[in-house]
């Protein structure tokens, strides 16, 4: 096979079959969640939790308290400033819009691609930066598992790739644009099967969380 | 011309890809060469990538100086040395007047100009003829 | 049939002087895409070369290459070059018709074997040869036949180097490229849809003048004009970096010559020689004109997800496949769903409590 046709392969049937394992994995993920459901709250509720749940949401992404922020502040700042910079590559970029476009029907303004590219380096040398972390930290070395890593690799890839088709580095453009939108079909297939799932589950966890304190009047 | 060499205009009549400041300085180095060893350079203009308008631009730059020839081989070729001498513009076309190549010879006279062996020796079998028939 | 003759004879022969024939090496040695430099070994080189013979056969083609060939204008280099060949057969440029076709073609076959070149345009259809015949003779038997022969074969046009236009979905006829057909020859492909004549002219001259095929990329493309990508030569390439697209065709952005991204264009992935050696002797070429590159030089590039749509965007309809995702999802979901809860209420139901008693009567 060569790069012209590897190409399409990937914009056509690759990206077909990680689109349907990656919404059916999150579908089957949600409900199997949901109809679980929560164990009932025998106790009076003080509240109805529903406010403070949305609350939580927004303060348990920021300053909690001043013992734990001094012991996780690494972490904290460096997961804001990937996060912010990976959505900004993920969202801003006209190319990527393109895409969200063809699907989804309406598209957005983009923002000057110099600006995606010090987004995505930001990016990338953040990621970097955690993963030294987590290999010479006593405690996160402890707890880390392969999968850890692999989401960490499946993660680093997209951005790597995009930069180098961007700058047309080492490869001809095809092959490095055949690459990039495979290894996004990889980060969607091994999405809802692993911890990347916080994308979506995070917000219901914060949510149950904020209200079962609610419920017992707890500040949240 | 007041233009400066990087001016990008919005008109969408030039676009600008920058490469003429570049052949500019190739110029003043091959300039350079040819006064200190003599040797002569060619720069082949369709080899590069211009923006419409930047070739224009850049023989507008140039100018026209002082000499001037025209040739007819296969079509006309035009030589006309620039306003900086020893910077002549070579440019040749097909008897339909279509430009087949266009190049920048920096050089003492460009080698089309001069009249080649071959030919001095057909011109000289065929004066023996000439003086035949008139004398 | 080939002329004993070297090529400077045979110009000097026709009235042209040396002046004449070095502007002939200048132009032609810029057509090759080679440094001026190399003027004087080109010139050595045709000086002593002397006239081979060609044939060129059309299968299924539209006739657009030979059109783009032949429409410049005489005497330029492209028509120069085929009076310096020996253009022995040409299906539609030649004057004879019928049976004395097919036997001068014979002939000139036999009389250069293993020293002719041979020039395909068109595919080759192998669902059923009978698709496309000349004189009842199906293109894939002319194909094999007159590739015997041939010391090299150029296939002219996308259709001939990778199946073109009759290969795109569905392929009807089962169209196939000449390099799907000869594995024993050396085999040089000029894309293009059309390509451009001088690049055709230019490669007919790099084999004449040095006698052997011009050094290839991975696609069989001569390096000498397809060793460039469209995007790294486009000089719209500024607005692309600062992320300035035009969105239409009539909008601010086209009329001042941004970057056709967004309206489709393929440069990004397609090599030719368009962006620097441009169409008609160098007017214009698509993107200046104002049309995004259809990537008529590439493989499947009729397949590649629609010329008006970005390179980025897929060639499915992710909306219904994710459609498809979430209800075959909402159904294992439930049926995942349904099963846990049984699991968690079989789990209540046989819990067995534990009082006291019990465990004091065990201790």
């Amino acid at each position: 096979m060569n790069e012209v046709d590897f190409l399409l392969w990937v914009r056509g049937p690759g990206l077909a079959i990680a689109t349907v394992i990656f919404v059916l994995g999150m579908t089957v993920k949600m409900f199997e969640i949901f109809m679980l459901g929560r164990k009932k709250n025998l106790a009076e509720l003080r509240g109805t939790g529903v406010k403070e749940g949305f609350r939580t949401i927004i303060t348990r992404s920021g300053h909690v308290d001043t013992y734990s922020t001094r012991n996780t502040r690494f972490t904290h700042i460096a997961g804001w400033v990937f996060h912010i910079g990976m959505f900004t590559t993920i969202f801003l970029l006209a190319p990527h819009i393109e895409v969200f476009k063809s699907i989804i029907g309406f598209a957005w303004p983009a923002l000057p691609t110099p600006i995606i590219d010090l987004a995505t380096v930001i990016a990338m040398i953040t990621m970097l930066a955690m993963l030294f972390h987590r290999i010479t930290n006593p405690v996160l070395k402890y707890l880390s598992t392969g999968q850890d890593f692999v989401v960490w690799t499946l993660t680093f890839l997209p951005l790597l790739t995009g930069y180098m088709a961007y700058h047309h580095l080492f490869f001809s453009y095809t092959l490095v644009l055949g690459l990039h939108i495979l290894s996004v079909c990889l980060l969607l297939v091994f999405f809802p099967f692993t911890k990347l799932t916080h994308a979506v589950t995070l917000f219901f966890a914060r949510w149950y969380n904020g209200m079962m304190a609610g419920e017992k009047g707890v500040q949240q | 011309m007041t233009m400066a060499c990087n001016d990008a205009t919005t008109s969408g009549e030039e676009i600008f890809t920058g490469n003429v400041t570049p052949i500019l300085n190739e110029i003043r180095h091959a300039l350079n060469t040819l006064l200190e060893t003599g040797e002569s350079t060619i720069i082949d203009l369709r080899a590069l990538p211009m923006g419409p308008g930047e070739e224009q631009h850049l023989e507008s730059l140039l100018g026209i100086g002082e000499a001037t020839a025209t040739i007819n081989a296969m079509g006309p070729t035009t030589v006309n040395e620039s306003l900086f001498a020893g910077v002549w513009l070579v440019t040749h076309r097909n008897t339909d007047d279509e430009i087949l190549g266009k190049f920048i010879e920096i050089t003492r006279i460009p080698s089309i100009l001069e009249s080649q062996t071959e030919d001095i020796r057909g011109a000289l079998k065929a004066l023996p003829d000439l003086l035949a028939e008139n004398c | 049939m080939a002329d004993d003759r070297t090529l400077a004879e045979m110009l000097r022969a026709q009235g042209i002087t040396r002046r004449g024939f070095l502007k002939f090496c200048a132009t032609t040695a810029s057509m090759m895409a080679l440094s001026p430099a190399m003027v004087p070994k080109i010139a050595a080189a045709l000086e002593s070369a002397r006239r081979p013979s060609v044939i060129w056969l059309s299968f299924q083609e539209c006739t657009g290459c030979t059109e783009s060939l032949t429409r410049s204008h005489s005497p330029s280099i492209e028509k120069l070059i085929f009076d310096v060949i020996s253009l022995d057969h040409h299906h539609t440029l030649m004057a004879a018709s019928g049976h004395a076709v097919d036997e001068a073609l014979n002939e000139a076959m036999e009389e250069n074997f293993g020293k002719y070149i041979l020039i395909v345009d068109g595919s080759i259809p192998v669902g059923n040869p009978a698709y496309s015949t000349v004189s009842g003779i199906s293109n894939l038997d002319m194909l094999e036949h007159a590739a015997k022969g041939a010391a090299a074969i150029v296939s002219v046009g996308t259709c001939a180097a990778y199946g073109g236009l009759p290969y795109a979905k569905p392929n009807p006829t089962g169209a196939v490229a000449v390099s799907d057909i000869i594995k024993d020859k050396p085999i040089i492909n000029v894309p293009g849809c059309p390509p451009i004549p001088v690049v055709i002219t230019g490669v007919l001259a790099q084999f004449l003048t040095f006698g052997k095929i011009p050094e290839l990329d991975s696609l069989g493309r001569p390096k000498a004009f397809y060793g460039q990508n469209i995007h790294d030569r486009c000089y719209r390439r500024p607005f692309y970096e600062r992320g300035q697209f035009a969105e239409t065709f009539d909008d601010e952005g086209a009329k001042k010559g941004w970057c056709l991204f967004k309206l489709g264009c393929k440069g990004p992935v397609t090599y030719n020689a368009c962006a620097t050696t441009k169409w008609n002797e160098g007017t214009s070429w698509p993107v200046e004109a104002g049309h995004g590159c259809l990537g008529c030089s590439q493989p499947d590039f009729w397949d590649m997800g629609g010329f008006y749509n970005a390179l980025s965007v897929p060639t499915v309809d992710l909306a219904k496949k994710a459609a498809v995702g979430i209800a075959a999802g909402a159904a294992i979901g439930v049926a995942a769903g349904a099963l846990n809860r049984r699991k968690k209420a079989k789990a209540v139901s046989e819990h067995q409590t534990v009082t006291v008693d019990d465990l004091e009567k065990g201790a």
